[in-house]
């Protein structure tokens, strides 16, 4: 399985949610906050704290650390607040 | 008779077996791909082939023992609905870790423990290469063995009380099997040269764009910073975690009593609402084997088995000794508030400071609502989860009182984000047929 990160490729072993593929690729953070501009990444890893939210195939916060990703998803950095594209 | 699991950690899969024993029909509503929760992650466990396993659905209302359930990729507008009736609820929603706040703690490369543990246990990830690990509680022992497993360099493991509170316990950590368990712990990161320090934590984590390094210091046991003894150790994580916090909203939203915090239940599991059971962490932190114990004492009162689960019932009775002595050894100690900057965020999904909370509380805001509503505090995307206990602590702190409505925060009628349009598109009845 392979999805696209921001335009990079990035192969996807089974069982990995793209949070995994994310970290695993040596990223620390993939978002954004609305107020302060802050990078944000994995915080609770299970879906609780909202902080590693991407974009998906258009859709914005999609929790990284909850998603397992299907072949060909295109993945996203969210910038702040987002509408759906 | 119908009986509705939600959660597929070890409270809700016993739960859900003792339940389709006793003959009822079983519906285990699971918000992951595989059963197991977070305590089994990376090894998922059988659910009898009479259970219905509802896996990557969630729970995100409940009116009564009707629940609304969506059911697909997490956060995907193309989940399916369901809407499920029960004649009777069992709620194994468990808990998510607890961390109080300290200046860096917002920067990328901060974990809690849990998702440390679930990276590695359940996907083989690592989160660094030279990580810190630090909080109270045991539960940062089997972390510190995970991180090692994935190859991390574990560079000290902090705990904040100290472990001589436990020897006024030694029967009960005897009793439960869990000195074996210590002891495993105890000799990997023996092999490995990690020290485990007490009485000491991570106070600050520091970086621009990720965190590079954290400052270490000795701790009174109230957790004030002892003067002079702040050391800074070079990392690209850290870890923490200090205790759990249950996941209440359901629970909240039926209308159950809390007592200190947890859903209160009697000898079988009830709660205080008819037909709704409860069983696991929402009930008081005490691990994997109490939790199951747990399910299976309340699996089998929910599908109203004619013979009450006599073993079962006698580990709930050691366990809850256990978790009497968790709470007693692990406190959250005041003197963390100590730790705070003026511009430390506390809530980080609205990025409010601890000044920012103090101008709340200085314009007059002393209960949750008006907290909230003043400093915004607790009413991001995460609605409270990570912030609430610690916006409630620190300002009945300030206050010197505690807030008249600290529950509050757990509030959710709508249990999980939905987006709109799946709103929209909601089933009003039940299926007959799932």
């Amino acid at each position: 399985m392979r999805i696209t990160v921001d335009g990079e490729p990035h192969d996807v072993p089974p069982g990995r949610t793209i949070a995994g593929v994310l970290i695993a690729a040596g990223r620390s953070s993939w978002r954004t906050t609305r107020n302060g501009d802050r990078p944000r990444g994995v915080f609770c890893g299970i879906g609780v704290c909202f902080d590693c939210l991407v974009v998906v195939n258009g859709v914005p916060d999609v929790r990284a650390c909850l998603r397992y990703p299907a072949d060909g998803d295109v993945v996203r950095t969210q910038h702040g607040a987002e509408l759906p594209t | 008779m119908r009986v509705v699991v939600v959660g597929g950690g070890p409270a809700g899969l016993a739960a859900a077996d003792a339940a389709v024993r006793a003959g009822a029909e079983v519906v285990l509503v699971d918000s992951e791909p595989w059963p197991g929760g977070q305590y089994h992650r990376g090894t998922p466990q059988r659910v009898d082939s009479r259970v219905r396993h509802l896996a990557s659905s969630t729970v995100w209302a409940v009116e009564g023992l009707r629940l609304h359930v969506r059911r697909g990729p997490a956060d995907s507008p193309h989940r399916t609905p369901h809407v499920l009736d029960a004649d009777a609820v069992v709620l194994a929603t468990g808990a998510h870790d607890r961390v109080v706040p300290f200046p860096g703690w917002d920067l990328p490369g901060v974990y809690t423990a849990g998702a440390a543990q679930a990276l590695a246990k359940g996907q083989g990830v690592a989160v660094g290469t030279r990580v810190v690990v630090s909080g109270t509680g045991p539960f940062l022992l089997p972390v510190a063995e995970s991180l090692v497993r994935v190859g991390t360099q574990v560079l000290e493991v902090l705990e904040a009380n100290a472990f001589s509170t436990w020897a006024r316990y030694p029967h009960t950590l005897a009793n439960v099997g869990k000195l074996g368990e210590l002891a495993r712990y105890a000799g990997v990161l023996g092999r490995h040269r990690i020290p485990v320090r007490t009485r000491a934590a991570v106070v600050a984590a520091h970086g621009d764009d990720r965190v590079t390094a954290v400052t270490v210091a000795r701790l009174r046991p109230d957790w004030s910073v002892v003067d002079g003894t702040r050391r800074r150790v070079a990392v690209d994580a850290v870890c923490v975690g200090h205790g759990f916090t249950p996941r209440l909203e359901l629970a909240v939203g039926l209308g159950c009593r809390l007592v200190d915090g947890f859903v209160a239940v009697d000898a079988t599991g009830a709660t205080s609402v008819p037909g709704v059971y409860a069983a696991g962490e929402v009930t008081g932190i005490g691990g994997a084997d109490l939790a199951a114990a747990e399910g299976a004492v309340a699996g089998s009162a929910a599908a109203r088995a004619p013979e009450p689960p006599i073993a079962a019932m006698r580990a709930v009775r050691r366990g809850r000794r256990f978790a009497m002595a968790l709470v007693a050894a692990h406190p959250v100690g005041g003197g963390r508030h100590g730790w705070l900057l003026a511009d430390t965020v506390v809530c980080r999904c609205e990025e409010v400071t601890a000044h920012d909370l103090d101008v709340a509380l200085d314009r007059g805001a002393a209960d949750v609502r008006t907290l909230k509503l003043a400093s915004r505090a607790g009413l991001g995307l995460c609605q409270g989860r990570v912030c609430g206990r610690e916006v409630a602590d620190l300002a009945a702190a300030r206050l010197g009182h505690p807030l008249p409505d600290a529950d509050a925060f757990h509030r959710r009628p709508l249990a999980t984000p939905l987006r709109l349009g799946e709103l929209a598109d909601t089933p009003l009845l039940p299926e007959e047929d799932l």
